[in-house]
């Protein structure tokens, strides 16, 4: 069969709601049928763009301006490239040209790392920057800073040359055929250069309307910023009921 | 050891073992990571013509990673048998190359690379894999038999098996089940049904285990699963009276990785004992399923060897079969494309990759399975996985990986469908695991004379299978 008959109904209809994953898709001879490998290849061309289509920090900048948090600051890491960055992680956790940054007496710092998809950094990072200006009332927070080709351990050097006690990267996480445009944002306490990703805590999955909102997010990230400030440290030792710390695996984009 | 080597009017020195192993290697970005790849193709090639001069003897008295800080390196030559060696001790790793292919030829190929692999260590077998076109690759390994089994059989020649892999990103057991029974109605599962569980509490596995369980007793499968957890975890729930068939653990090449990893030789023996403790197993007594991966010592910062220098990827991942073997393993999965571009970049490396680890794996007598896959980030696309699996196939490789729809909606990247599993076996002429392939007759999901050809969900008698889960 390759499609089901029109007026009969779908055997599989019940078990659908029951997990995401693609089953019942019927069968052209052995074969997935038309639909669902064009559907496949639609998702998998959404997930790749999201990989490699460039971050337009000009627009992003723009609109991170309207904010109110100062004149946002673009940086890139020392991947020149998007191929330099896949094969060279450790490229992508050096800044390049951080002079341009000045410390000031700020207590958070923002940095806006395109990470594995510029699309989640696109769609989400304004809103997600103006939810956790709310959330974050009455602590100082830095003027942005958007880093391109980036991962997240470039909020380390970031943070300590903005001379902020804690820094928050929002991120964009390695896309999956479902989901392409998730934001993460890692949490560093007293950052600088050397710190290892279980001194970090991390809230995932900020796609909303699907995913995590950003309200919800901004909230968990500003029990986590105050709980660091009462520990003193971030990590597996800082636990939130919203978000616990994750480790990093190889595919993480830290 | 040092050698020079001249090409192309240009000489080249190498100045270990480890170094000339490294630069030998076909390219690949995870060695260029290590800092350890060959820097020009032509001192690749002058790399592998030097390493075509090593005697096999060598690998036997200068070793890759420290016999004195590595328990894995102490295992594999305490472990290493003379008497199989000897047919081809006198030879170079180029020699090795021609008898294999020779050997490979012949009618008795199979008894004589069976009767061979306690000779080989994983460097030698590494190191000949490396001068080794994909098709000297698919020739040797398809002359290796390792046929292993649990509650089926796993690995005779004319099959190929498949992990149905039912993964869910919150364990819910309805969820899992439906895509189980997805699964089974395209007439996969005979190697094992396997879950990576989203959580990692013990409670998570056992009742994912305990669902399982049930399916396969209420169905009559025959069947093993396991639940992916660690080796503790499993362990632990042996003990508790959980139902566990199979014990797993993702395992490299090096003491460190296996650090890194929460485990160790003595770990592992332990894990052993306690699923051969069950007696669960009806056709066969393997109860361990190992997953390894090029990349896996990097990305711990496990990968430095003699003289503190990286090893590469792929001699450290041929070590970690020589552990594997120590357990005589159900299963052995290397997740070939899970780990990233920065390890494997490409389509052409990653199916590089894949052909390599299945050589190096069923030359050393593992029980090799793929999980042919990508990452979104890699540059690779269905089309190459369809590539690969067919070269596996051709290869004879014992068992893939299948999810629903080539998506495995938890773990984040693309394995292969259950429709794969089916086109190729179609494509192929090739069977699954013999008892598993009598069950799928007698539900309708496969011919009497053994062709699978799946079922759909309203005219099957499985159509119940996820009812009396809560």
């Amino acid at each position: 069969m390759s499609a089901l008959p029109a007026g009969n109904p779908d055997p599989w209809a019940p078990l659908r709601p029951t997990t995401q994953a693609r089953i019942g898709l019927g069968r052209a001879g052995m074969s997935l049928p038309t639909a669902a490998v064009l559907d496949l290849q639609s998702a998998l061309a959404a997930a790749r763009d999201a990989v490699h289509v460039p971050l337009d920090a000009d627009a992003l900048v723009a609109n991170l301006a309207g904010l109110g948090l100062g004149d946002p600051v673009v940086l890139s890491s020392r991947a020149g490239d998007r191929s330099t960055y896949l094969r060279r992680p450790d490229l992508g956790r050096l800044p390049d040209g951080l002079d341009a940054l000045a410390a000031g007496p700020w207590q958070v710092g923002i940095v806006i790392a395109d990470g594995l998809s510029s699309r989640a950094v696109s769609d989400h990072a304004v809103e997600q920057v103006r939810a956790l200006q709310a959330a974050l009332d009455g602590l100082s927070i830095a003027p942005p800073v958007v880093v391109t080709q980036a991962r997240v351990a470039i909020g380390d050097w970031i943070g300590q040359a903005l001379g902020v006690e804690t820094v928050l990267v929002l991120v964009g996480e390695r896309p999956g055929l479902s989901v392409s445009d998730s934001l993460g944002i890692y949490l560093t306490h007293d950052p600088r250069p050397g710190r290892n990703d279980a001194e970090r805590n991390c809230i995932s999955n900020i796609h909303p309307p699907d995913g995590l909102g950003y309200a919800t997010a901004a909230a968990t990230a500003a029990r986590l910023v105050h709980g660091a400030r009462a520990l003193g440290r971030s990590g597996v030792d800082l636990k939130d009921t919203a978000g616990a710390a994750l480790p990093s695996g190889p595919d993480d984009p830290a | 050891m040092i050698a020079t080597q001249s090409v192309n009017g240009r000489t080249y020195r190498f100045d270990s073992l480890v170094d000339l192993l490294a630069k030998a290697t076909p390219r690949r970005s995870g060695d260029e990571l290590a800092g350890c790849a060959a820097g020009s193709e032509a001192e690749r090639s002058a790399a592998q013509w030097a390493l075509a001069e090593v005697g096999l003897n060598t690998f036997l008295s200068e070793t890759v990673v420290p016999y004195e800080t590595d328990e894995v390196t102490r295992l594999i030559l305490d472990r290493h048998d003379r008497a199989a060696f000897s047919p081809v001790s006198h030879l170079t790793v180029g020699g090795l190359r021609d008898w294999l292919l020779d050997a490979a030829a012949r009618p008795d190929a199979a008894s004589t690379l069976t009767a061979l692999a306690p000779g080989l260590t994983p460097e030698m077998v590494a190191a000949v894999s490396k001068i080794m076109r994909n098709s000297d690759l698919i020739a040797v390994a398809r002359a290796c038999q390792v046929v292993t089994g649990f509650r089926t059989t796993v690995g005779l020649p004319g099959t190929l098996a498949t992990r149905l892999q039912p993964n869910h990103p919150t364990d819910d057991l309805r969820g899992v089940a439906a895509s189980i029974l997805d699964g089974l109605l395209l007439g996969c599962g005979d190697a094992v049904i396997g879950i990576n569980p989203a959580g990692d509490a013990p409670q998570v596995t056992a009742d994912l285990a305990s669902m399982m369980d049930e399916v396969r007793r209420r169905y009559e499968i025959p069947m093993q699963s396991c639940v992916l957890s660690h080796i503790t975890t499993t362990i632990g729930l042996i003990e508790a009276g959980v139902p566990i068939d199979l014990v797993f653990q993702s395992i490299g090449g090096t003491e460190a990785t296996n650090s890194a990893f929460g485990v160790s030789v003595g770990l592992l023996q332990e894990g052993y004992e306690a699923g051969l403790s069950l007696r669960r197993g009806t056709v066969g007594s393997n109860v361990m399923y190992f997953e390894t991966g090029q990349g896996s010592s990097l990305s711990s910062e496990a990968h430095l060897g003699t003289g503190g220098r990286p090893v590469d990827q792929q001699t450290l991942e041929a070590r970690a079969y020589g552990l594997a073997r120590e357990f005589r393993p159900l299963l052995l999965n290397t997740v070939v494309g899970f780990i990233g571009p920065e390890y494997l970049y490409d389509g052409k490396q990653i199916i590089r990759a894949g052909l390599e680890d299945h050589f190096c794996g069923k030359l050393l007598g593992v029980p090799m399975g793929v999980d042919v896959c990508y990452t979104n980030h890699a540059e690779a696309d269905f089309d190459d996985m369809d590539s690969l699996l067919v070269l596996l196939t051709a290869a004879g490789v014992n068992f893939v990986i299948t999810v629903p729809g080539a998506d495995d909606i938890m773990l984040g990247y693309q394995s292969l469908s259950y429709h794969d599993a089916l086109v190729v076996r179609h494509a192929l002429g090739l069977g699954c695991a013999p008892e598993f392939a009598e069950w799928l007759g007698r539900q309708g999901i496969a011919d009497p004379d053994g062709t699978v050809r799946g079922l759909e969900l309203g005219a099957s008698g499985l159509r119940e299978l996820t009812g009396s889960i809560r």
